[in-house]
């Protein structure tokens, strides 16, 4: 479904994709790993034509994208929670929500308000605050409130950069499982994480980026038995 | 919601007053004040939608005032023998103030808060150093002696003359202005913005092509100025460097974020006590402009975020993809 082939990209002077070469089938969830500053949130931005690639292709259902402007690739199918939710706080929830729907303005009314609707039943504390601002809500609901904006782009493939980044433990859980249950609705998902355990373990397979470049690729479940790349690349012992 | 109902009424009201109001004035003076009102609220409006709506700090906003008058001149006046009627001189002069709005924002659509800052206030001095110094080798603006001679607005044969003819012709541009605002602000681009003030990165995820979005903020808010400046060339009957100053800038800015940045009557009423309040203080001679500067900081201390906040706007709750 997408598949990155030799991504380079910049920014400035400054090289930060050297080498990056990924595929995520239809259906999977793929999961992202590496350190601080590897280049995982730009392979994102790469992905959605937020960061234009200076070599190498990125295909989506066997099509090139990595020419095309952000908007048209959000219209193919493609979208993003970003790294630290960046939700817009002066608008409110539901106005949030209708954002995420910018590139479905043909759509009928009534199909938006369904759309609403289905978020809404994923995230039930998000229609008790609809006409609340999203900047007055608690860092698990505006996990939540993000993930329910990129779903309102309708996406066959769903990119998260961290979404388990400062909530509590409690709260990682409960994001992972509607991660996989949106997975199970059919949407395909590339998530990043810092926290290597538990993405993996939804997971059906991982990559690990170093240094702008992808150093070990396998099924999720061999990088969880496999000490020493846990010890190497994903910051645990 | 309360709030917003509070406000529509309040609108009403100050509608009513402002198409009395010359009146009840005192004097032709105090039309005139209520002119200079209309005028500054009109470009208030303008810089509103760039810095309130689209959240981008535009601090050179005089540049396109400045432009918009001295393109009137231009066209209306005896400086190059041209004597364009008013209704066709305005909009055009709208329409090339717009674009002189996209040459100005192009440069800067990478830059953000500080740095957009800076460099906006510097196309604005170029902007007054162009204006006082392109009178050789060829005379174009006329140098610090500035542009006389510019032609009155006149429709259908007649010539406005005194202080309450223009300021209605001045409160229905407003009127026009405001309207124009609100339907902005509801509509798609009007989102846009929004969200490119919220968070840049996520409006660009979200598939907003944020590159079109702020050109089409700096054109909009500069054919506003388009106007006030058309309007302040033809009632002065005359235009000089010394009235696009950098502390115009200042001034206008100060008018949208003590009305509330984003709230549209917030904007008008914040032109009303900048204009305003400096002549009620008269009298006081020298010290008004102290008491004047006093009196804008006790209200930001204690309304730091403006008169009227963007609260209280979900009673007129529209769809972003409608
Ligand atoms: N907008 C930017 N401009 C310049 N350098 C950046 C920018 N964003 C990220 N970088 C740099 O690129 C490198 C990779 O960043 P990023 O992709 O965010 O890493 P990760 O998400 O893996 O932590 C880092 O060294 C970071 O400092
Ligand atoms: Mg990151």
């Amino acid at each position: 479904m997408l598949k990155l082939t030799d991504v380079v990209a910049h920014y400035g002077p400054i090289q930060v994709l050297k080498s990056v070469n990924l595929e995520v089938r239809a259906g999977e969830i793929v999961c992202l790993l590496g350190g601080n500053a590897s280049g995982k949130s730009t392979t994102m931005k790469t992905i959605l034509g937020v960061v234009r690639p200076t070599a190498g292709r990125v295909e989506f259902e066997d099509q090139r994208i990595d020419r095309l402007p952000t908007e048209t690739i959000v219209r193919r199918g493609i979208s993003l929670v970003p790294e630290a939710r960046r939700i817009f706080a002066r608008m409110t929830v539901w106005e949030n929500l209708a954002m995420g729907a910018f590139t479905r303005q043909k759509a009928p009314a009534g199909e938006l308000a369904a759309d609403v609707e289905r978020v809404y039943a994923l995230f039930p504390r998000l229609a008790e605050r609809q006409h609340q601002l999203g900047g007055t809500l608690s860092g698990g609901e505006q996990q939540m409130l993000a993930i329910g904006r990129a779903l309102m782009a309708r996406p066959r493939l769903l990119l998260m950069d961290e979404p388990s980044m400062g909530l509590a433990p409690v709260l990682v859980d409960q994001v992972f499982d509607i991660i996989q249950s949106i997975n199970r609705l059919g949407t395909t998902i590339l998530v990043v994480e810092q926290n290597a355990a538990v993405a993996l373990s939804i997971a059906s397979r991982g990559y690990v980026l170093q240094n702008g470049r992808i150093v070990v690729h396998d099924a999720a479940r061999a990088l969880l038995a496999a000490d020493h790349i846990r010890r190497a690349y994903l910051g645990e012992d | 919601m309360a709030t917003a109902g509070w406000q529509r009424r309040m609108a009403w009201v100050l509608g009513a007053v402002a198409v009395v109001g010359p009146l009840a004035a005192p004097n032709d003076y105090w039309i005139g004040v209520m002119a200079r009102i209309c005028l500054y609220a009109t470009l208030a409006l303008g810089l509103n939608i760039v810095v309130g709506f689209a959240g981008l700090l535009d601090l050179g906003y005089v540049a396109f005032f400045g432009i918009g008058s001295y393109l009137y001149a231009f066209l209306a006046s005896t400086h190059f023998g041209l004597h364009l009627p008013f209704l066709l001189a305005v909009p055009i002069v709208v329409v090339l103030t717009a674009f002189s709005g996209i040459l100005i924002g192009a440069p800067t659509l990478r830059l953000r808060g500080d740095y957009l800052a800076i460099v906006t206030l510097g196309f604005g001095e170029i902007t007054y150093l162009l204006l006082i110094n392109l009178d050789r080798p060829v005379n174009i603006t006329g140098g610090p002696s500035g542009i006389i001679g510019i032609d009155p607005p006149a429709v259908a044969g007649f010539a406005l003359s005194r202080n309450t003819q223009y300021y209605y012709l001045f409160l229905a541009a407003l009127a026009l202005t405001l309207l124009a605002s609100g339907r902005l602000r509801r509509s798609r681009i009007g989102w846009a913005w929004q969200a490119i003030r919220e968070d840049e990165l996520a409006a660009r995820a979200m598939g907003i092509n944020t590159t079109v979005a702020k050109l089409q903020a700096f054109a909009i808010g500069a054919s506003f100025a388009g106007i006030g400046g058309s309007f302040l060339a033809s009632w002065q009957r005359s235009v000089f460097p010394e009235n696009f100053l950098f502390t115009e800038s200042i001034n206008i800015l100060a008018m949208v974020i003590l009305g509330g940045m984003g709230n549209l009557l917030g904007v008008v009423m914040g032109a009303t006590l900048l204009v305003s309040l400096p002549e009620v203080f008269r009298d006081l001679q020298r010290y008004r402009l102290l008491v004047f500067g006093l009196m804008l900081m006790v209200l930001m201390v204690f309304r730091p975020e403006g008169l009227l906040t963007l609260q209280g706007r979900h009673d007129e709750e529209a769809e972003p993809g409608a």
